[in-house]
């Protein structure tokens, strides 16, 4: 089993899980207090739910496997999120998406090998008279075109 | 209760209040198609297929979940139902790997027979198709995703019958594929391969794995002596691959056919189950003696095991250390018998037929070779069998019936009952009995152990002690009984069997399997058991020979060596 960088936080979690013993009904409670904590959930860490709440590891699988917000990667230290709703759609995100995972060598989803950029997608940032706008760590940068999006990167390297 | 009436293609039906639409249909002569829908186990309206269209409502409602109200005016086949149900299953096989003529539920696919019922003559789209690879990992079980529509129904048995949860579906949207967590083998998670998933599923997604080849190959080798061994519950079930009604004994037709395909000897696995009957009982009677560990829990069922094994480990020193029937039965084919029958063992092929697909694992185990070679080769389901004997082009139905070879051909009517829930208990309480007391037994029904019932308790009176024994079928019900157990419930033996209604329902067996076959399977069992001139295991004449000629006694040193076995503790991650 691979390494997790969450042995030091794993008397915090212990409190968190104890907090819902046996209480299958709040698996999704649990998982986002977990990966603000851990800032993602390695199966260690599901391991660990599943059997303090009682439920089997599929199911908080299928569960975290559901919502994008879940990741059982961990994230980079920049996390880039290009919004794909529709107003930033229509006004080019495809391309700005496109560049990023060629710049960073990564499709949405993942996270660079050096740890630092997590790139994925989210819809509708609230700012769609900025369009296309995306975010690294929740800074907006707007009205971008696939050059200056690469531009933004450079500032965080 | 109060009812409700309403019509369904104009005719006035009256059902009790909550009914859903399609059982109300149902009740009025009215079939409506449907596809994710498994009765009790998964009803949840998801593939849309038996929408129908209810006076005053805007959308088609899935009949399958939606209940009747008072006044309701339901059509089944508008043009716009049938519309709506062709759409729906054309999206369905708009990214469905179409290979169906060499797709193994070739003809007996609920796809593809719904795609005939509703005159699909072509599908309008072509959809992004989603390309997995094929999970054969274990010995038992193959998952093809690529084939898989979603409906759900093998993660709700998997769920709520054997409560296992093996798989879940994983992702969303499109990208939804049904699998265990991480999508990891189902060799490297807990599965306990009894197939139930194989019996329910709709299309070709989940299946057993087929070692039909590696028989014919055994089957033409000059150098292999191949002997084969048929389970308790198959006699009851191959009838069915070939048309002939649920629950039909077709014992002696199975044994033709198996002499045509080209098995040097045809034998029983009813011999081994009354040599279970003779050790496990022994095995009780000693324990019960001497003070346990009790319950003695039974082990025939590899699912069961397994299962224990991932989930129950603390049972080990409970489950009885007797081999399954299977094994015994490769054991002393590749010893007593090889030895015999003057063959040497290096060459003999010990291949089963089995309503079960766990028993391709168990047959695997490392610990199950104890003859010095594995005990038991192959491990062919029911439905591996039927192909073979349609492959051959023989006239299953039609054929004579034949008997089987001496002396492991022959077997009692307590052997036949391993097939069905209750039946181990039932057997090993006909022997026990009249062991312990010396009497004969007045009546050899034990009527309290038989049954679909989930869980069944029985207290039997052996000369003023008394027995107190329970019976559960379905790791479900196995679940809920064990934690009994734990609570504190007394018990001085209980009878587990991994599958809904014992082997009769095992997860090799013919497709469809249901509760309704499986009652007609059991009725078959029973009345096979009350045919037999012999109904007690230990009566059984070539038993007492193998014992006298080769084993000694009950629990003796050699039939600890060939029939005795242990667990391992597996973790469920």
């Amino acid at each position: 089993m691979e390494a997790c960088q969450c042995e030091a936080k794993w008397e915090e979690l212990d409190k968190i899980i104890a907090a819902h013993r046996g209480r299958p009904s709040d698996l999704i409670e649990v998982l986002h207090q977990a990966q603000d904590l851990i800032g993602y959930l390695p199966r260690q860490v599901q391991v660990a739910i599943a059997e303090g709440l009682g439920v089997s590891l599929t199911e908080v699988y299928s569960v975290i496997s559901f919502y994008h917000h879940f990741t059982v990667k961990p994230k980079g230290k920049y996390q880039v999120s290009v919004c794909k709703g529709t107003a930033c759609y229509v006004k080019g995100s495809p391309e700005i998406l496109e560049r990023l995972e060629k710049e960073l060598g990564i499709k949405a989803g993942d996270s660079t090998d050096d740890g630092k950029f997590s790139l994925e997608v989210v819809r509708c940032l609230g700012a769609c008279g900025l369009g296309p706008v995306m975010t690294v760590n929740k800074r907006a940068h707007g009205l971008l075109k696939p050059d200056t999006a690469v531009a933004v990167l450079k500032q965080y390297q | 209760m109060s009812t409700v009436k309403l019509t369904i293609d104009n005719i006035p039906v009256e059902v009790e209040a909550g009914t859903t639409i399609l059982k109300a249909a149902e009740k009025a002569g009215i079939h409506i198609p449907t596809l994710c829908y498994l009765e009790g186990i998964n009803e949840i309206g998801a593939c849309r297929v038996c929408v129908v269209e209810v006076e005053g409502a805007r959308n088609l409602m899935a009949s399958c979940v939606a209940p009747v109200a008072e006044g309701m005016v339901v059509k089944t086949n508008s043009p716009r139902v049938r519309m709506a149900r062709r759409l729906n299953v054309e999206l369905l096989l708009s990214n469905h790997k179409m290979e169906c003529p060499t797709c193994i539920r070739n003809l007996n696919c609920e796809l593809q027979s719904l795609a005939q019922e509703l005159g699909i003559r072509q599908v309008r789209f072509e959809g992004k198709k989603s390309e997995y690879p094929i999970d054969d990992s274990t010995p038992a079980i193959i998952r093809e995703p690529d084939k898989c529509i979603l409906c759900r129904r093998c993660v709700a048995v998997c769920e709520k019958v054997q409560g296992v949860k093996a798989i879940a579906p994983m992702g969303r949207g499109f990208d939804t594929v049904i699998a265990p967590a991480f999508q990891d083998k189902l060799l490297d998670i807990a599965c306990v391969e009894c197939g139930q998933c194989t019996l329910v599923c709709p299309v070709g997604a989940l299946y057993e794995k087929d070692y039909t080849s590696e028989v014919w190959a055994a089957l033409a080798d000059p150098e292999k002596f191949v002997v084969v061994q048929t389970a308790p519950a198959t006699r009851v079930s191959i009838g069915q691959e070939f048309g002939l009604p649920p629950g039909s004994i077709n014992t002696g037709q199975m044994v033709a056919a198996l002499r045509r395909l080209g098995f040097d000897r045809v034998f029983d696995t009813d011999f081994t189950a009354d040599l279970t009957i003779m050790e496990e009982g022994s095995e009780f009677i000693e324990r019960f003696t001497k003070g346990g560990p009790l319950p003695l829990i039974t082990s025939c069922s590899p699912g069961w095991i397994k299962f224990m094994e991932h989930f129950y480990p603390e049972f080990i020193p409970n489950v009885s250390t007797c081999k399954s029937p299977q094994q015994m039965f490769g054991a002393v084919a590749k010893t007593f018998y090889a030895q015999k029958a003057g063959i040497d063992p290096a060459k003999m092929v010990v291949v089963s037929i089995m309503p079960c697909t766990a028993k391709k694992f168990e047959c695997q185990r490392p610990e199950m070779r104890d003859s010095g070679y594995q005990d038991v080769d192959y491990v062919l389901t029911t439905r591996e069998l039927a192909r073979m004997i349609r492959e051959a082009g023989i006239d299953f139905r039609n054929l004579p019936e034949e008997q089987y070879d001496d002396p492991l051909g022959e077997s009692t009517g307590a052997a036949v009952i391993f097939g069905a829930t209750g039946g181990v208990m039932e057997a090993a309480l006909r022997t026990a009995y009249e062991l312990i007391t010396g009497k004969t037994l007045p009546s050899l029904d034990f009527y309290d152990v038989r049954g679909l019932k989930g869980i069944k308790e029985a207290t039997v009176d052996i000369e003023g002690t008394k027995v107190r024994v329970a019976v559960a079928h379905s790791l479900g019900h196995a679940r809920q009984l064990l934690e009994r157990v734990k609570a504190g419930e007394q018990y001085h033996f209980i009878e587990i069997m991994c599958c809904p209604g014992g082997c009769i329902g095992g997860g090799g067996q013919p497709i469809p399997t249901n509760t309704e076959i499986r009652e007609q399977r059991i009725k078959g069992i029973y009345q096979a058991d009350a045919e037999m001139p012999i109904r007690k295991s230990h009566e059984n004449p070539s038993i007492q020979a193998l014992y006298r000629e080769f084993l000694g006694k009950p629990l003796s040193e050699k039939s600890h060596h060939l029939l005795h076995t242990h667990y391992t503790s597996r973790g469920k991650y």
